[in-house]
């Protein structure tokens, strides 16, 4: 994870990059709608079987400590997560904003697609203001099912250090 | 430390009285006047007499600075401190300030060093506090410099007595804390020594986050067994904590101020709900099963008939042991209306790497995300948000009204009257008298 954390030259031709990065964009645009617009039930159709899904900070990253805020093996786990956040978690009513920044495409192989996006996430409470809740990069494998990108695995890597009291949504 | 939602950061006058002005009600067992959460001039006490006062306070897991050398930035109430390995293999606490002119020279979160150096004039202190040297103490051509007395041993950091205990360490800023056993008392040591039994750790990550509520609702909410089968339907419905399962709350008989709140799960994985009880509870729901079971499982780790205890240790300690997700929580206290909560999850050296998943797993009840962590600092703040602008002022504990400390039944806030009997002893507080 350390050398994860480290800048790292992409391996991918700049032509083909844009080919990828065009790609990765339309399924974060629809991955962030879903999420955006609280429909955490559908945040599990973005996973591909096997996945796997980590929110963690970049302190927790740089010391190779595995913990995540969220820790998912599999789309069962991720399944769960969304059902219990969806109909048996309590907490505030809340907007949650997504604001991505340019992807990097890192590796592509036969059958995987690397790539790192920053990501900044915006809560607005009710009667609340707007505040940067997380700011990050997400880690990324994606893997093709037919037509699709799917996420084989994802790490969320945040910067931020003191969490404003909870993070009630997947990001 | 920083604040983030100061935008709840307006608290009524009323509600933040001086301390003359803060006189309990007179019915002092069941009733708590909001003031304790929200006056400043009782936030300032607390830190005097309780965090400064006869308390170990939590700083670190021995496992976080294993060679010497090794540090990490903690804190001892809302002080800033460095917790520190020396080359003797001993553990010193000392305040993260420099003598000269009060800079915190330690900003890393955590590292080695063969010595602290101050940004800001180059003081350096040894691995213990202490002053080691002054750059251009004679002056330069033996014109300016310290004065001929100065003497650098008059002038280390704050250093505070240190304790450990099968790799826990504490630290207190009195000579007249007693040792710390005497200090835990008989039945918490015995449950501290469950997770704690010399074993050695393995530190598996830390998360932080800030609750902007009164630091002491965090002891309250791990003394109120009433809500846990109320707000956590996810305790409920997995079967973790139902009415009726075997559990106690327990509250420390000399002083009622430590506790435990703990329970031993039914074998089966969903919960068997009388109906009468189930009327009772909202939150709870038939139709919810999980997809991926493991997360429910219980390795039965430990000699001990709970599989699962939240215990606190005053003033600042929660340890966790959810069936097999172990990890220690740090209250640091930031101003009455806010706290931030320092998490550090682990597991043992000798755990194999199934046994390592299944805890990170099982690690998704806890946390600022966890299924039942998100719910309770979701709560406080409801709490803190209630009570700093409204017009009436107090909070009714009257469940199972008249006893104190270990808990009857769930149904109970015992111990949490023990707790604040201790508390107006430590801080003085007025109880007013009875009307006629």
């Amino acid at each position: 994870m350390k050398e994860r954390l480290a800048y790292a030259r992409t391996a991918v031709a700049p032509h083909r990059a844009a080919e990828l990065r065009a790609e990765i964009d339309a399924f974060h645009a629809e991955y962030c709608a879903a999420l955006d617009a609280n429909d955490v039930e559908r945040w599990p159709d973005f996973f591909s079987k096997e996945a796997t899904y980590r929110i963690t900070s970049r302190q927790n990253a740089l010391l190779d400590m595995p913990v995540g805020l969220v820790y998912c093996e599999g789309l069962d786990m991720i399944t769960d997560r969304a059902l219990a956040v969806a109909h048996s978690q309590m907490f505030a009513p809340r907007h949650m904003l997504h604001v991505l920044g340019i992807t990097r495409v890192l590796q592509e192989t036969d059958r995987t697609i690397s790539a790192q996006t920053p990501f900044i996430l915006m809560q607005t409470l009710v009667e609340g203001p707007t505040t940067v809740h997380l700011a990050g990069i997400y880690h990324d494998h994606f893997v093709r099912e037919g037509e699709r990108l799917l996420i084989a695995s994802r790490e969320v890597v945040h910067d931020t250090e003191i969490l404003d009291t909870a993070l009630a949504y997947p990001v | 430390m920083y604040q983030s939602q100061a935008v709840i950061g307006i608290t009524n006058a009323r509600k933040n009285p001086p301390l003359a002005q803060c006189v309990w009600p007179a019915d002092a067992l069941n009733n708590i006047p909001d003031w304790v959460y929200t006056s400043q001039a009782i936030y300032d006490q607390e830190i005097e007499r309780i965090f400064r006062g006869e308390t170990w306070n939590f700083v670190a897991l021995e496992a976080e600075i294993p060679n010497p050398g090794d540090y990490k930035r903690g804190y001892v109430g809302a002080t800033a401190v460095v917790i520190v390995r020396a080359e003797d293999h001993t553990i010193s606490v000392f305040e993260n300030r420099c003598a000269h002119r009060g800079a915190e020279f330690c900003r890393a979160s955590h590292g080695n060093t063969k010595e602290f150096v101050c940004p800001y004039h180059q003081w350096s202190y040894d691995l213990k506090g202490n002053l080691q040297g002054v750059p251009f103490k004679r002056g330069i051509n033996k014109v300016g410099g310290m004065p001929p007395d100065f003497r650098n041993a008059e002038h280390g950091t704050r250093q505070l007595r240190v304790a450990t205990r099968n790799g826990v360490v504490f630290a207190t800023y009195s000579d007249k804390t007693p040792p710390l056993e005497a200090y835990m008392t008989k039945e918490i040591v015995e449950e501290f020594d469950v997770p704690f039994s010399g074993k050695k750790l393995k530190i598996l990550g830390y998360c932080r986050n800030e609750l902007p509520c009164n630091w002491k609702m965090y002891h309250e909410n791990l003394k109120d067994p009433y809500h846990a089968t109320l707000l956590h339907s996810f305790l409920v419905v997995f079967g973790l904590l139902v009415p009726g399962i075997k559990s106690i709350v327990f509250a420390d008989k000399e002083h009622g101020r430590h506790g435990y709140m703990a329970s031993a799960k039914p074998d089966e994985i969903y919960a068997t709900v009388a109906a009468d009880d189930k009327a009772e509870m909202r939150s709870f729901s038939d139709s919810l099963r999980l997809r991926d079971e493991r997360f429910l499982d219980y390795v039965r780790e430990f000699d001990s008939p709970w599989s699962a205890n939240m215990m606190t240790m005053w003033p600042n300690l929660i340890v966790q042991r959810q069936m097999n997700t172990m990890g220690v929580r740090q209250i640091i206290p930031n101003g009455p209306n806010s706290m931030v909560m320092q998490w550090t999850m682990f597991g043992y050296e000798d755990d194999t790497p199934e046994m390592t998943r299944h805890r990170l797993r099982q690690g998704n009840l806890m946390g600022p995300s966890g299924f039942l962590g998100l719910e309770d600092n979701e709560a406080l703040k409801f709490v803190q948000e209630g009570i700093r602008n409204s017009s009436t002022d107090n909070n009714v504990v009257k469940l199972d009204a008249g006893h104190q400390g270990t808990a009857r039944n769930l149904i109970s806030e015992s111990c949490i009257r023990s707790l604040y009997q201790y508390y107006r002893e430590v801080m003085d507080i007025r109880v007013a008298e009875k009307a006629a």
